[in-house]
């Protein structure tokens, strides 16, 4: 690979080359492009006041409580300004419907899934994909889950795997403790907004000592044209547990615009492991901002894969915040822009115990005049001692019309510290083309095969399936991309 | 349909310019499929340079003649006017002298996809590889064949290969591509003499009766088991002499000072272009 630049330990941002933006461009990713007719059963209103907010929480028939704190949440996100920074948020928010519930209760088997909602996992492959490999699936249509299932052996254990509206109802306490507590709903605009109208998402409790061998897993898609998501799921792995939960999602894809704005609430406790595995495949008319934040505490180690396909604006940077002494945090991000897509998307390690450590990996391609920006904080607590940190950033751009940016900030208020960053632009080299060009392969598919290859290290952490959806994906991105 | 023809690569009075500095002064060269030729000459003499115009690399400017197949049926196949790809899928084959590292790219995977463009050469992006199950048997043959730890396959393309791994898996893409020409650009340097044994044997075995070679070599050794019809010298961007293996044999062990001695032209040139080259470095 051609690296035309290489710097260490940089605090400036390093500006793009080529154009910016442009139009988007529609068709690209045919493969998922087709809906189902689907009778919602309730669509609330357009728009967003204090009578849809009651009015979403009647429907769930929550208690005063979580009512309160939505209705609070409204305060803030109407109180607080758009992000100044990242990419542009053109979203109306009186456009949107902010709850849909496709089906009346929640089917207890496949059987029970209603036929539309089954043709459209059908075409998505979902239900091959949980025989072979999946133990648990959650799997969101709409603003709700609609079928779940978990392994008996599981429940045995203690282990709750449910969707966040159920856990409301079912494990109020244990719920509550951990709710809009790593991320409250002042955070960020888009973390309050979703705090008023979140509907759906996963809850996961994994005791103390109990391990999960096999991939618990949600999937889900966004069917309903103007329509938000607002997910929500809380993972909470006690002392010495460990779980791997992979989120999945591709979307249909609309003329329209359309908002998905997650929370993703994590805690690790002593000696707990968690990975939380994404990878999202957005339509490219999407706005996806996102809030994910986990605590790790002493011993534990926190996780984050995250890729990013699509989407007209994805605004996502996987936080670990490391609160005790030993607390790791790995963040690997994979972002691929093309046109008229912009991934703002990074991580952000904070070092808050001494002895804490933490990685960033993060790879972005860019094509097509597709833009694509690392941004990523490291930040070093008072006290931190002995802390360590590396950042590597990897962007190649695939033609002229496409850009990459790296902002790198790194805050250190402890002298006793090993923070590293790295991070390298590269072209696609001509004489890699040439090479394998010159034994049959077409430019697009040489072009493939080195994107392929340059993401690798981050795609065989996936689980398998996944693993080979993300290379498909790729290989649809880069089709017709040469010439 | 005409009588049966050989089939042959024709070059004739090919130039070739790099960056607007013109390398290859009019070379010309037949080689019949079947046939072994080596190609020698000093450092800079445009020996490479003819393996890339061959091939088709976009920094390599074909400013005038030409490079053509002819076919069995004695139709004549324009080289020039294809892509690398599909001057591989016709049937033409380059061992690079230093091959490029894919990082992150299997060379099973890699070597599955080239095949099934060479095999089939009207294959599209997204079409079907050829069976896998077929695909690695045939590799792990070849693999053992050449003496390769089956590891390899799984390896990154070039990507960490010692010198001898980087020349052992371009043999192994002639054996599997089994092309009808091939230009083998000293395929022996890096490697040690039982290495260069094993490559010309394998050549040899690859090569057999279907495939036209051009072997570019510094040494004998390479050609021990691949006795050339006909030796060539490159100076200055053009063949200047052409003799049999013994040519092969004198060059190795006199050098080129008969050569430049005998071809004043070509040998100012060389000097030329060293000077060309060392000025714009």
């Amino acid at each position: 690979m051609a690296t035309d630049t290489h710097e260490t330990s940089t605090l400036a941002a390093v500006p793009g080359n080529g154009a910016g933006v442009s139009k988007p461009v529609f068709g690209e990713i045919n493969k998922y492009d087709f809906r189902t007719e689907s009778p919602a059963i309730f669509k609330a209103r357009r728009g967003l006041s204090r009578d849809i907010v009651n009015q979403i929480s009647e429907m769930k028939k929550e208690p005063a409580w979580m009512r309160d704190f939505r209705l609070k949440s409204l305060e803030i996100f109407e109180s607080k300004p758009m992000p100044h920074w990242g990419g542009r948020i053109g979203v109306n928010f009186e456009d949107i419907y902010y709850y849909l519930k496709p089906t009346e209760q929640q089917g207890k088997t496949w059987d029970d899934v209603p036929d539309e909602i089954k043709k459209t996992f059908d075409r998505l492959g979902i239900p091959e994909a949980e025989r072979k490999f999946l133990a648990g699936v959650k799997a969101q249509f709409e603003s709700e889950v609609v079928y779940g299932s978990l392994q008996e052996d599981l429940a045995k254990k203690g282990v709750i795997f449910t969707d966040t509206d159920t856990a409301v109802r079912e494990h109020p306490d244990l719920l509550r403790e951990y709710f809009g507590k790593i991320i409250p709903p002042s955070d960020n605009k888009f973390a309050a907004l979703n705090s008023a109208v979140w509907s759906g998402g996963s809850f996961i409790y994994v005791p103390k000592g109990v391990s999960i061998e096999f991939p618990l897993q949600a999937y889900f898609r966004i069917n309903a044209e103007n329509m938000g998501q607002f997910e929500r799921t809380l993972i909470v792995v006690d002392e010495g547990a460990h779980v791997h939960y992979v989120e999945g999602c591709t979307a249909p894809m609309y003329s329209t615009e359309s908002l998905h704005s997650a929370v993703v609430e994590i805690v690790v406790k002593k000696h707990g492991r968690c990975r939380y595995t994404t990878i999202q495949n957005w339509a490219n008319n999407i706005y996806n901002l996102v809030t994910k934040r986990a605590m790790a505490y002493e011993g534990a180690l926190m996780e984050w894969i995250d890729g990013n396909l699509g989407s007209q604006l994805t605004m996502k940077y996987p936080a670990v915040y490391m609160m005790e002494p030993g607390a790791r945090g790995e963040i690997l991000s994979i972002a691929f822009a093309s046109a008229g897509q912009h991934q703002d998307a990074g991580a952000k390690l904070v070092h808050a115990a001494p002895h804490t450590s933490g990685r960033i990996v993060s790879k972005s391609i860019s094509k097509n005049g597709g833009r694509s920006s690392y941004r990523g904080l490291v930040k070093v607590e008072p006290g931190a001692r002995k802390s360590k940190s590396s950042v590597v950033c990897d962007a190649l751009i695939l033609d002229d019309k496409s850009r990459s940016d790296t902002y790198p900030y790194i805050e250190i208020e402890e002298q006793d510290v090993s923070i590293g960053h790295e991070a390298s632009v590269s072209k696609i080299g001509e004489e890699q083309l040439f090479y394998l060009t010159s034994r049959g392969l077409s430019e697009a598919e040489a072009s493939a095969m080195i994107v392929g290859g340059f993401i690798e290290p981050l795609v065989k952490e996936l689980p398998m399936e996944y693993a080979v959806e993300m290379n498909k994906l790729i290989e649809l991105q880069m089709e017709g991309s040469v010439g | 349909m005409t009588s049966q023809h050989p089939e042959k690569l024709i070059i004739q009075d090919l130039h070739v310019a790099v960056e607007e500095r013109e390398i290859l002064k009019g070379v010309n060269l037949e080689i019949g499929r079947g046939e072994v030729h080596a190609l020698m000459g000093p450092n800079g003499s445009g020996k490479s340079t003819l393996g890339y115009a061959i091939m088709g690399h976009p920094s390599y400017e074909v400013t005038s003649g030409s490079i053509e197949i002819v076919e069995a049926d004695g139709n004549r196949r324009d080289i020039l006017a294809m892509e690398p790809d599909e001057r591989a899928r016709a049937g033409l084959f380059l061992a690079f002298q230093r091959p490029m590292a894919i990082p992150g790219v299997r060379v099973a995977d890699f070597l599955r996809h080239a095949v099934s463009n060479v095999r089939n050469p009207e294959r599209k992006e997204g079409q079907e590889l050829v069976p896998m199950k077929e695909f690695r048997g045939e590799l792990k043959a070849k693999m053992a064949e050449l003496q390769m730890d089956t590891d390899f396959a799984r390896r990154y393309v070039n990507d960490g290969f010692s010198g001898g791994e980087m020349k052992r898996a371009e043999i192994l893409q002639l054996a599997m591509l089994a092309p009808r020409f091939a230009v083998l650009d000293e395929t022996d340097s890096g490697l040690d003499a039982d290495a260069v044994r094993l490559a010309s044997e394998s050549i040899a075995r690859i090569g057999g009766a279907d495939m036209g070679i051009l072997i570019i070599t510094h040494h004998e050794q390479l050609l021990e088991h691949n006795i050339p019809l006909k030796t060539h010298v490159m100076l200055g961007g053009r063949i200047v002499e052409s003799g049999g293996p013994e040519l092969a044999a004198e060059l190795h062990k006199r050098g080129y000072e008969r050569i430049r001695a005998s071809y004043p032209e070509a040998a100012a040139a060389e000097e030329a272009m060293a000077a060309e080259a060392a000025a714009t470095a």
